[in-house]
């Protein structure tokens, strides 16, 4: 059984800036200010036709505290109700879920979702992170986000030169669709004739994990509107359905995939409850679209294993195969995903986004050419914090046990 | 800081710890702007919207009230104003810019409905009210911040 929903909640707008290097032209409020534009221009409505904001970042990053408080003045959140909501990377799914909450419930009909952040504003994103760590077991000895257990599990399972290609071959994957996604950050223009090349020569950075396999540093913002099903089908053309979301979390640096305290991560219980209570059974079957936050192409090639279900080699078989290229068999990643642009607390709202996008035949240059629609969005953070979302074209689930 | 030093903390561990992070903040190009004219040419540049005629300074992009785009729309002001609200600054941290007792205040500058804050000086802290008429003193050496303006000081009349 799905979660029970007091109403169905559609989003019924959305705004992006550019994801870039860095944007000089803008401070803070005034990059979101133009995500919030963009959003109320897709939604044709205006200001005063929302009934809350909510805003998220990860405040470590700018070294700038509390900035819900002053960006008031780009959110539109004058004489709103509003609040903050930080989660680490997850921050921008959490905002949607909670947008999806806070409409579903029927404590307001229209809600805006604002996440952002500006990476070139900090100095050291991976100092920044090592600050959030266990100041007595880990703080002096952690590395940041930058991890080789993902690439060290894979290699153990199925061997040095598999592994290392599979993973090299899902990079220039990610790649080939961000040179499609005009709002990408990094769209490198590689080849997959340059595996054994990157293989080699790419700099490492820590184990198997190399600078080519590792997500960007974007400056960037995403808005969302979210609306009751009522508000959504009258300001909207396209209105796009979420359908349910879940999240899962736990400390994982102790328990680590060497000594697992639970034999699942975080990922693999996200999609097992979600797709049970949805009676989905076969996802691979069910979505037309998977937009995954994947903060590296190792983490790429082992989560997708976790969140499909797959088992053994399955899902290596897969990247092998071309079954998750645009016109594969589950596309994964349209937007090119997180290795090719990370704005960190916009980057897991831009995965719904381009979900929704998607749906609506808005993607652009990289709309897939099959009709989109079911699809499933999800966002990491932190030490395995997963929030997986399953968003639809239709409103015609209820009732209904799919895949 | 204060280490604990009671009776558990000799079986309990404090690690200490100190923050320090590289950052620099991009001032945008209406930020940038301001403050440009007022380090090279001594002037205060506010921002007036069109639609409500409210004249912001500092400037900004949008007007708050009705979310009108407002950064083309340039406006120089003087150098005097009223001080709207004011407090005194009395207790001592490393982080403050001048030695306390200072006085901290809210300034109208004419022309303008939005409010600055800045330091005030050349009047007694027992002295400072509300609806004194000020002036800019600017710094004679610039950083580049909103500190380019030095302080306000009352207009004798
Ligand atoms: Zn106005």
């Amino acid at each position: 059984m799905s979660q029970k929903k007091n109403r169905n909640v559609g989003i019924a707008g959305i705004g992006m800036t550019e994801i870039s290097s860095h944007k000089e032209n803008q401070n803070q409020p005034e990059m979101i200010n133009e995500a919030v534009r963009a959003a109320l221009a897709d939604a044709g409505i205006a200001l005063r036709d929302i009934d809350c904001v909510i805003h998220g970042n990860m405040e470590l990053f700018e070294m700038v505290h509390q900035p819900d408080m002053w960006h008031v003045i780009g959110t539109g959140a004058l004489e709103k109700p509003s609040f903050r909501i930080t989660t680490g990377g997850t921050t921008g799914m959490t905002l949607i879920a909670a947008a999806d909450n806070l409409v579903a419930s029927g404590m307001y009909d229209i809600v805006m979702a604002i996440g952002f952040n500006k990476l070139q504003e900090a100095g050291s994103t991976t100092g920044g992170i090592t600050n959030m760590a266990d100041a007595l077991w880990y703080r002096h000895l952690q590395t940041g986000a930058l991890t080789s257990t993902s690439a060290n599990v894979t290699i153990e399972e199925i061997g040095e030169e598999r592994a290392r290609r599979a993973a090299m071959k899902y990079r220039i994957m990610m790649d080939k669709h961000a040179c499609l996604n005009e709002r990408a950050h990094r769209r490198l223009g590689l080849e997959y004739d340059q595996i054994e090349n990157l293989m080699k020569n790419s700099p490492p950075l820590i184990g198997e994990l190399r600078l080519i396999h590792m997500c960007s540093q974007s400056d960037g913002a995403c808005a969302m509107i979210l609306a009751s099903e009522e508000k959504a089908k009258k300001i909207s053309k396209k209105p796009v359905w979420i359908r349910d979301h879940i999240a899962i979390h736990r400390e994982e640096t102790a328990s680590n995939a060497y000594f697992p305290i639970l034999s699942e991560n975080s990922h693999r219980v996200a999609a097992r409850k979600l797709f049970a209570r949805n009676g989905i059974t076969n996802p691979i079957e069910y979505f037309d679209v998977f937009e995954m936050y994947d903060p590296s192409a190792w983490w790429g090639i082992e989560w997708l294993r976790d969140f499909l279900l797959l088992d053994g080699d399955q899902v290596i078989k897969m990247v092998e195969d071309g079954e998750f290229d645009l016109d594969g068999k589950l596309p994964v990643n349209p937007s090119g995903g997180v290795t090719a642009s990370n704005p960190i607390s916009a980057t897991a709202m831009l995965k719904p986004a381009e979900v929704a996008l998607q749906m609506r035949g808005d993607a652009g240059r990289h709309q897939l050419k099959r009709e989109v629609k079911h699809g499933l969005a999800s966002g990491f953070g932190g030490v395995m914090w997963t929030e997986l979302m399953i968003l639809e074209k239709d409103l015609d689930w209820q009732g209904d046990n799919n895949g | 800081m204060k280490t604990v030093t009671n009776e558990i903390s000799k079986a309990c561990s404090v690690i200490p710890g100190k923050m320090a992070l590289p950052n620099q903040y991009f001032a945008g190009r209406v930020g940038s702007r301001f403050i440009i004219s007022l380090r090279d040419s001594k002037k205060i540049l506010g921002v007036k919207c069109p639609k409500c005629k409210t004249v912001y300074v500092p400037p900004m992009e949008c007007c708050q009230k009705d979310m009108t785009k407002i950064d083309e729309n340039w406006v120089e002001l003087g150098d005097t104003g009223v001080l709207v609200n004011y407090t005194v600054v009395n207790y001592r941290d490393a982080h403050l810019p001048r030695k306390t007792p200072y006085i901290l205040g809210m300034i109208q500058m004419d022309g303008a409905e939005a409010t600055l804050v800045h330091l005030v000086e050349g009047v007694d802290p027992q002295n400072v009210k509300i609806g004194m008429r000020v002036k800019v003193v600017f710094a004679g050496k610039t950083t580049n911040t909103i500190l380019d303006i030095d302080h306000f000081e009352p207009i004798e009349e």
